[in-house]
């Protein structure tokens, strides 16, 4: 039962969104609240992340958003004096925290009960040695393993066991720091990266037994010793891939009976002897020639798999788990699909879940593709099918690229030589080199043999190949178009294959069908809102609809509005749709329409079947979201919350007569089509960079002698992370256009008058007539960095108010202009008091959620409102710029290279940040120091240390920088020009030699270098020293600023830091309500 | 093409995968998503139609081990998804070939799910099977058959074995077990905790129980309606108080009918892995693995007969005891096979009860 004595609770957050830890964390803190405030409970968040819904002040009771530190916690907990708090909600952040905050004693001195999985299981599941211990007790096997804590100790170790052999570091996210070694070289740099990134400095070295079967399951345990499985999960990939990084199935395909049971039973045991409470999941790795199993990992909280598995089943782990921890058991607790069955039950499914990964390397065309016990995905889609082929074929369309077929994904010339040898690679596109080698006829048991995939998927996959070869020879008759759609062929794949038109297809008059996601596979009635689709079976949707008719039989139907989500999490387009995603449809219900979202993201609170009114998980691709619309009969759709993936799909649902709510599609390409954009601009009279596009050398070197140097390039057409760049000369002009034009000689390049002044940013709710401007953001780098990955500043520091009430009047002309209904953001460069706009977006941006509350607008509801012809003006909040308060916040940038090899760092115009934190104060200093903390970055200790190598741009601007090092006590190294220049300048520093990368890996590695300032030299080519001197910092752990200004703001915190200054906590709400005195 | 009917008139189409021919049955549905081996090889199964909600069937093919009798009488498998590229180490054939040796129709193709929810909505039904092509007439002619089709009412008969035999032979507790269509998990699990076993056909009478010196009786699960066993409700009662008697499923029914208690059958039965049951008296939850169409009605129990275990998905009785008369049964499998092995405590607890009430007797 409950317990009572229970009245407040504190929820930790995850923090940034970085690779391992992604939008799963926000469901599940979200479910959490939702589950406390239901029972009366008063919550209190703290998170540093801004683009979550969880920080939103109306799911929790009380909204932090400071950084994840034990210190502020500790002040948060004093301030606050909770009854509890629930340590498996947070992710690997939380967990840590909670122990921490438990080793600290800072629990025990304000009281603070551990609710759920209590911190003992949680050390005896983390740490491994305890866990090797528990294991050995209860005899449930685990591989040859030891804990090391320094290289010596592993090499003996290996000596004895024999490669290969896998690194896991202890307490790191998403096996940060761990991989596969197969020889002794490969042995010692992993195990020491392990070492270094363990934050206890340990690091498992255990016997690879690669090649084994992975299997997970997904357990429930209450305080009364229920447990039960809510589902269990196989990965395609055998092990030896992070199961993060794999193709999953759930539920397992391949396994009897006698070894689910086996498997089910062992987690069950482990659950029990850890004493779990709660969700948790547990890895297992099977044989595939007997009945020998070990058990991987356990994981003693809510997970990105539990995630996955409330999804596939339905079965909302995150709030069941939040009812355990407040007392309640399994059979207490009522199914919330059936209605009538209680949570004491084991989901049953009658369709097959697909998971596949959203990998980052279209992004990072430089990146090591290699998969391996480090996960590298951002993020990941799911597909639900009647059957495995079918939930394969969506999941890889629901990856949005731009092929959706299993096929000619540039192996096709290939020589069947070298694709068997590449098979060897586990990379991101293996699945597509399996799938070419079958569609040639290569024997199933050979690719068995190369690639550790069973079977079964393989000879799954040969029967969606086949249907592919089929519709490409046999013509297309209704039995094949028929098959060809059961199996998830989509119709453009069709078209393409079979050399139809759609006309023809259309012809075959066959409609897609949903169903119901109900977690008892029909055997009890239920009106989930959660569907599917499938074909030549009953819809389901025309008996769910028929539910919603009042006792006297009246339909008591609403009009209702799509939204379409943003799909997977990929750099660019993180979390904040999916906050926008969320609210959108939530104000759709209190416009009194239905809310039917879509979406293909397990992650996320979206496809959470409690927050729209009807939710459909599929892919984000045209004829899916058609299928929906044709049986749902919207009033229209909405597009500009899903990010880029929503309006890409814009033009085509307006091309089939749906109609875009809002912002009109007009208006929508007028910015994307560059002519359209400039002569818009140039009638409003709003100043913009000058530039055009180029299509040889000699065109590129006129233009940039009539523009002056510098100039920012870009292909018009983008190529494999190929992106922006800011060019200083004709060389490196020359050098970049050359190797454009290599690429795609028939799209022009882009050149643009760079601009390198102050980079402003605003949000804006317009209707048309009226804009609404909750605050004006400024970056922090100068210009030339991309918006995602700088640091900004709101309120604004630096802008006149003269300027300020230019900005606003601009964005209000281009509104008007534009006739924008929703979301706008705009982007601008004030030089010598010129405003230019560089880019207009007429959607939600990344920084709606952050405005939305550190101003107290409630921006996308304003902006549904707008898009439904309601005025904004009805909200109280006004017109034009909003008034500020005495908040003041930091976004800071997130990376995740420590995942991603061969990646530089370098901020440049393209994103690479993951993910972002915000530090809030009412007091800039502090502000940006909570910013720089939240992001990871340590401060104290003895001030070592630091590199600084400054290409020539650079050298003038950051001399006042270094001196600023000097004098706060950094002693300064410089490469050999950085030296001579401060030299000359009268800064003392010490050479050093520019390929002694060795000496300064040992320093790096010893704690003996406290930062980096290098301003790198054009060339995006791995081998130069600076790229190399970046990605080693980033493997230990160094911070190295590549922008003069983040290493200027980085020693402001630092002097603040000096300064011993109090950082004080407390909420958005109260933040917000200290007023405005000014600047301070 | 194969063609289903239902006798509410539904037509359904498939293809074939198993044997050829015409049957009619009772159509039933298990949630299982593992285990179809088990389940197609328990004789409780005998002359019904199952089909596997869960779609991809197949997968592993069909082993050496995992049989839970080598005869199957069901009369039919209805799937969405044969899968004809089984994978596993110990596969020995596929289900097809297995099914087609065994003279078992198994049809694929069918929407799964909207066949269930007909079940679940209008109760368990006759249906007919077909792996032919029906004219329109022949179609019409077969729902009026199928209307008027009734289950064979000696069901046991059939699957209960011919001879007795004896396994597990030396073990110290000594069993007598009546085979009404056992599994043989149950039979295996008492072995392996310590028993001798001795298997009896259904038709076995008390005397000839009672004359040799076992320390208890075991009652199987088994297919049909309990109130059907007159026979063998006539052996249960003359059992019943002179030795110590354990029952599983229809073995419970019967014992619960002898007690005075009333069956009645459910709509459309329990047959999965998933089913939440609590002991009564710990308050403890498990996860059952059930099969039965028919239950104890909980408000017919007599004085004598104490509830253990309740179904918590519809509140239904899952279990009893008679502690005087030394009774001990249970509606679910504790065998599992397939399905979780949570209660296979209850075994154990048995045969703490058994070895107890050989030490009363000696």
């Amino acid at each position: 039962m409950k317990d009572n004595s229970i009245k407040k609770v504190l929820v930790i957050g995850s923090g940034p969104i970085v690779i391992g830890q992604a939008a799963e964390f926000d469901y599940a803190g979200v479910q959490a609240c939702r589950a406390l405030k239901e029972e009366g409970i008063e919550v209190v968040l703290v998170n540093s992340n801004p683009a979550t819904i969880m920080t939103d002040e109306h799911i929790a009771d009380k909204v932090y958003i400071e950084p994840l530190t034990v210190d502020i916690l500790t002040k948060i907990i004093k301030k606050e004096r909770p009854d509890g708090l629930i340590a498996s909600l947070g992710g690997q952040t939380g967990l840590n925290l909670a122990c921490e905050l438990n080793d600290a004693g800072v629990l025990e001195k304000y009281s603070v009960k551990v609710l759920g999985t209590n911190i003992s299981s949680i050390k005896m599941a983390e740490d491994r040695e305890m866990f090797k211990n528990l294991m050995n007790e209860i005899g449930e096997p685990i591989p040859d393993s030891e804990i090391v804590s320094s290289y010596d100790e592993a090499l003996e170790f290996a000596n004895r066991i024999g490669f290969p052999i896998i690194i896991r570091p202890a307490f790191t996210l998403g096996g940060a720091g761990g991989g596969i070694a197969y020889n002794e070289k490969e042995y010692e740099e992993i195990v020491h990266s392990g070492l270094t990134q363990s934050p206890i400095n340990q690091v498992l070295v255990e016997k690879s037994i690669a090649g084994f079967k992975e299997v997970e399951y997904e357990v429930m345990r209450d305080s009364n010793d229920t447990c039960i499985i809510i589902c269990n999960m196989e990965n395609i990939d055998p092990i030896g891939i992070h199961t993060g990084d794999s193709f999953v199935v759930a539920p397992s395909q391949t396994l009897t009976n006698n070894e689910y049971q086996m498997l089910r039973t062992s987690a069950i045991k482990i659950i029990r002897a850890l004493k779990i409470e709660g969700g948790c999941n547990v890895q297992f790795a099977l044989d595939t020639k007997s009945n020998q199993y070990y058990v991987i990992e356990v994981n003693p909280r809510v997970s990105r798999s539990s995630a996955l598995a409330s999804k596939a089943t339905g079965y909302p782990i995150a709030k069941i788990t939040t009812k355990i921890a407040i007392g309640y058991n399994l059979h207490e607790i009522k199914n919330s699909v059936t209605k009538k069955t209680v949570a004491a039950f084991e989901p049953a499914l009658d369709y097959v879940v697909v998971k596949i990964p959203k990998w980052p390397f279209d992004k990072f065309a430089t990146g090591d593709r290699i998969l391996g016990t480090k996960m590298k995905a951002t993020g990941e889609v799911m597909a639900i099918g009647r059957t495995f082929c079918s939930s394969f074929k969506k999941a890889i369309t629901s990856l949005e690229a731009k092929n959706t077929g299993l096929l000619h994904h540039k192996f096709e010339n290939m020589s069947l030589e070298q694709l068997l040898e590449e098979l060897h690679i586990q990379d991101d596109r293996r699945i597509f080199r399996l799938s070419e080698a079958l569609s040639r006829n290569v024997d199933v048991d050979e690719l068995n043999k190369i690639t550790k995939i069973d079977k079964w998927f393989i000879n799954k996959i040969k029967d969606i190949t086949d249907v592919e070869r089929e519709l490409e020879i046999k013509p297309l008759n209704y039995e094949l178009y028929k098959k060809a759609k059961e199996y998830g062929f989509l119709d453009s794949e069709i078209c393409a294959y079979a050399k139809v038109d759609e006309q023809t297809l259309e012809n075959f008059n066959l409609e897609a069908s949903f169903r119901i996601v109900d977690t008892c596979a029909g055997e009890f009635s239920a009106s989930t809102p959660y569907f599917y689709s499938t074909y030549s079976e009953e819809c389901e949707l025309d008996e769910y609809k028929k539910e919603t008719t009042d006792k006297k039989g009246n339909t008591l139907k609403k009009e209702n509005v799509v939204v379409l989500g943003s799909g997977p999490i990929r750099i660019g387009q993180g979390i904040e749709f999916d906050y926008c995603s969320v609210h959108a449809s939530w104000a759709l219900n209190e416009n009194g329409y239905e809310s039917v979202m879509i979406n293909s993201n397990p992650e996320t609170l979206s496809t959470d079947f409690d927050v729209a009114t009807r939710l459909y998980f599929e892919p984000m691709n045209i004829e899916n979201v058609m299928n929906i619309i044709k049986k749902e009969n919207p009033k229209g759709v909405m597009v500009q919350f899903g990010g880029q993936t929503a309006i890409n799909l814009a033009p085509k649902l307006a091309q089939r007569g749906v109609k875009i709510l809002g912002t009109s599609l007009e208006s929508i390409d007028a910015v994307e089509d560059r002519k359209v954009f400039e002569k818009l601009l140039k009638e409003l009279k709003i100043p913009q960079p000058k530039g055009r596009g180029v299509h040889s050398a000699q065109e590129a070197l006129e233009t940039t002698r009539e523009l002056g140097y510098p100039v920012l390039v870009r292909p018009s057409y983008v190529i494999g992370g190929r992106g922006m760049q800011v060019v200083y000369n004709d060389d490196e002009l020359l050098t970049y256009i050359n190797q454009a034009l290599q690429f795609s000689s028939e799209h022009p390049v882009l050149i643009d008058q760079y601009i390198e002044g102050l980079e402003v940013e605003l949000d804006a709710v317009s209707d048309g007539k009226d804009i609404l401007v909750p605050g004006i953001c400024e970056h922090i780098e100068r210009a030339g960095v991309h918006s995602g990955d700088s640091m900004s500043i709101y309120p604004s520091r630096n802008i006149s108010r003269k300027n300020e009430k230019k900005l606003v009047k601009y964005a209000r002309l281009i509104a008007r202009k534009l006739n924008i209904k929703g979301l706008m953001n705009i982007q601008f460069i004030i030089k010598d008091d010129v405003v230019y706009v560089i880019e207009v977006n007429p959607r939600a941006s990344r920084t709606v959620p952050i405005m939305s509350k550190v101003t107290g607008v409630p921006m996308v509801k304003m902006a549904i409102n707008a898009a439904l012809g309601k005025s904004i003006r009805s909200f109280g909040f006004g017109v034009g710029l909003y008034r500020k308060t005495n908040l003041v916040c930091v976004k800071m940038p997130v990376f995740s290279f420590q995942k991603l090899n061969r990646i530089d760092p370098a901020l440049a115009p393209e994103m690479k940040s993951t993910g972002e934190v915000l530090g809030v104060d009412t007091n800039f200093k502090k502000a940006l120091l909570k910013s720089f903390i939240a992001a990871g970055y340590k401060f104290g200790g003895r001030k070592q240390r630091v590199l600084v190598s400054l290409n020539d741009h650079y050298k003038k601007p950051a001399l006042k920088i270094v001196k600023r090092m000097f004098s706060q006590g950094f002693f300064i190294m410089a490469t050999w020009g950085t030296h001579k220049f401060l030299e000359q300048n009268g800064i003392p520093s010490k050479m050093i030699e520019k390929f002694m990368i060795d000496k300064l890996q040992k320093r790096m590695k010893n704690g003996r270098l406290s930062f980096i300032l290098n301003t790198p030299t054009l060339g995006k080519n791995s081998q130069t020293s600076g790229f190399q001197i970046r990605t080693i910092a980033e493997m230990y752990g160094v911070p190295c600023f590549t922008s003069i200004d983040t290493a200027r703001a980085y020693l402001r915190a630092y002097r603040t830091f000096d300064k011993k200054v109090n950082l004080e906590v407390d909420t958005i709400t109260n933040y917000r309500k200290k007023k405005f005195l000014g600047m301070f | 093409m194969a063609t289903l009917i239902l006798e509410d008139s539904t037509v359904m189409y498939a293809k074939s995968f198993g044997a050829q021919g015409d049957v009619f049955g009772e159509i039933v549905f298990n949630t299982s998503m593992a285990g179809y081996q088990e389940i197609i090889t328990d004789p409780s199964y005998a002359g019904q139609v199952i089909v596997m909600t869960y779609p991809e069937i197949g997968n592993y093919g069909v082993n050496n081990d995992d049989f839970e009798s080598l005869n199957p009488a069901l009369h039919a498998l209805v799937v969405k998804e044969y899968c004809k590229n089984e994978s596993h180490y110990k596969s020995k054939i596929t289900l097809g070939d297995y099914l087609k040796e065994r003279n078992v129709i198994g049809i694929e193709g069918v929407d799964t799910r909207s066949l269930t929810k007909k079940i679940r909505e209008a109760g368990t039904m006759s249906c007919f099977i077909t792996t032919r092509d029906l004219s329109d007439e022949e179609i019409k002619q077969k729902i009026e058959e199928t209307k008027n089709y009734k289950p064979n009412p000696d069901i046991v008969f059939d699957v209960t074995t011919k001879e007795s035999y004896i396994k597990g032979k030396g073990n110290p507790i000594k069993l007598a077990f009546i085979d009404y269509g056992a599994k043989y998990g149950i039979v295996k699990s008492l072995v392996k905790r310590g028993c001798e076993v001795k298997v009896y056909p259904a038709n076995i009478r008390a005397h000839s129980i009672l004359k040799e010196d076992f320390d208890a009786v075991f009652l199987s699960n088994g297919p049909g309606d309990p109130k059907d066993c007159k026979n063998e409700i006539a052996t249960i009662q003359e059992l019943i108080g002179k030795i110590p008697i354990f029952g599983i499923c229809l073995g419970y029914q019967l014992l619960a009918i002898v007690s005075g208690a009333k069956t009645y059958k459910l709509k459309y039965g329990h047959r999965g892995g998933n089913h939440p049951v609590i002991n009564l008296e710990t308050n403890k939850v498990m996860m059952s693995s059930q099969n039965h169409g028919y239950a104890v009605d909980v408000e017919s129990l007599s004085e004598i007969m104490t509830p253990t275990y309740k179904n918590l998905n519809d509140d239904t009785l899952e279990g009893f005891k008679i502690d005087s008369l030394k009774v001990h049964a249970v509606q679910f499998h504790p065998e599992a096979a397939p399905g979780p092995d949570d209660a296979a405590v209850i075994f154990d607890e048995w045969i703490e009860l058994m070895k107890k009430y050989q030490k009363v007797r000696a």
